[in-house]
């Protein structure tokens, strides 16, 4: 009798559970990518595209849904998680970081990219670089010189400033591990995956090429949002 | 002193499939070649300007230390390698891998996790401490055992230049056949 109990216990319990997970919002989506894989030919090439969003994009997505499942994350936005990323196991850290950080690399390029900065972020780039070829320079000084696997961010300080930083692995400025938190508003990807089959061993003559893709009026959309 | 790119014990193209001719090219004659320069470079006018590589790896840290220990490394590494390998270890290795993880297949099995799982670059190792005890380790990016006291016997460079030209984003596939070209005698002479 007793055991009876229990199982029925139990599994309404599980049944409770299972109602519970299917009914909570899945908040991560997967971005599809703002152009074909072919479209920023001048930088970087179709196969390695594919081999980048379609492989390890989707590897990094899939592995932060699991992770997010497991440490009850739906719901909370990746601002909130990154704020306390050290509290949460590794996971979250590395595959968060490795979705949001190339979701955000995908949209900072165009095929109709290329050309200045204009406007406000044209003002704030001359402010804290002094020109901005200086901050061109700085910017790939920091992308090449990163040693592994990383990024190379610019992002908005906690006082409006623009600051440029080089992270490990998959950290981003927002994470609190990061050394200097901000609000990045633009992403470079420098892990070898990014540009070996096109450039293998030469960093320098991809990070060159960027500059032919970037998509200045979304960097200047995502530096417009810190300004509120 | 004056750090030279040593000679590979085989052909470029010696380690097909497994390792590919272009992989060897740009993995040995530009990566290798280019922490030999960095490294000559950096190492003027300060102390470590005569010094021998496991003495900079053991006291240096930041770019001189990276340099020199993907020196150490990577000539560690391609020497492991023989396209007529011994294709399982003997003797006393293979007595103490017994002892320390079960069996050979136990051995490989955790060192290739291990090598699989390394988030961002670097190197697996399975490394020997002063009691003869033996163990498997991650390192990021230059990393090296030597650094905590450690005898390294096996590496497996998992920084995906060594095999994004050959497997892309398949690391699990390129520590699967790294084994069919590393030569077990070679790992018995770094007891």
């Amino acid at each position: 009798m007793k055991t009876k109990t229990i199982i029925l216990l139990n599994l309404l319990l599980g049944l409770f559970t299972l109602k519970a997970n299917s009914q909570t919002p899945t908040t991560f989506t997967f971005p599809a990518l703002p152009y074909s894989y072919d479209a920023l030919e001048q930088f970087i090439d179709k196969t390695t595209m594919e081999f980048h969003y379609d492989k390890h994009f989707r590897t990094y997505y899939n592995n932060f849904i699991k992770a997010a499942d497991a440490n009850n994350l739906n719901g909370k936005s990746m601002e909130e998680i990154f704020t306390n990323v050290s509290k949460y196991p590794i996971q979250v850290r590395n595959f968060g970081g490795g979705y949001f950080n190339h979701a955000m690399f995908w949209e900072v390029m165009s095929p109709n990219g290329g050309g200045m900065p204009e406007g406000k972020l044209l003002q704030a780039i001359i402010e804290s670089f002094s020109s901005y070829e200086n901050f061109v320079k700085e910017f790939e000084k920091a992308a090449t010189t990163l040693f592994g696997s990383g990024w190379a961010w610019l992002a908005v300080d906690d006082s409006g400033k623009l600051f440029i930083a080089q992270l490990p692995n998959q950290d981003n400025p927002l994470m609190d591990i990061a050394p200097k938190h901000g609000v990045p508003i633009l992403a470079l990807d420098v892990w070898e995956h990014a540009y070996y089959l096109r450039y293998q061993n030469k960093r320098a003559d991809y990070v060159t090429n960027f500059w032919k893709v970037i998509n200045w009026v979304k960097v200047a959309e995502n530096y417009k949002k810190t300004l509120k | 002193m004056k750090h030279e790119l040593p000679k590979l014990p085989y052909e470029l193209d010696a380690l097909a499939p497994v390792i590919s001719k272009q992989t060897l090219e740009i993995h040995y004659g530009k990566h290798h070649q280019a922490y030999v320069n960095n490294l000559n470079n950096l190492i003027v006018g300060t102390k470590f300007e005569n010094a021998n590589l496991e003495t900079i790896i053991q006291e240096s840290d930041g770019g001189i230390f990276n340099n020199a220990a993907q020196i150490w490394n990577h000539t560690f590494y391609f020497n492991t390698f023989s396209p007529k390998p011994q294709v399982e270890p003997s003797g006393k290795l293979a007595e103490m891998i017994i002892k320390d993880f079960g069996s050979l297949s136990e051995f490989k099995e955790k060192f290739n996790k291990a090598a699989a799982t390394l988030f961002g670059s670097g190197w697996a190792w399975l490394a020997m401490d002063s009691n003869g005890h033996l163990d498997i380790k991650q390192e990021s990016n230059a990393g090296n055992p030597l650094k905590n006291n450690l005898k390294p016997l096996i590496t497996c460079d998992v920084w995906e230049h060594a095999y994004y030209i050959d497997y892309q984003n398949r690391r699990p596939d390129y520590i699967q056949t790294f084994w069919n070209v590393l030569d077990w005698k070679v790992v018995e002479g770094r007891l």
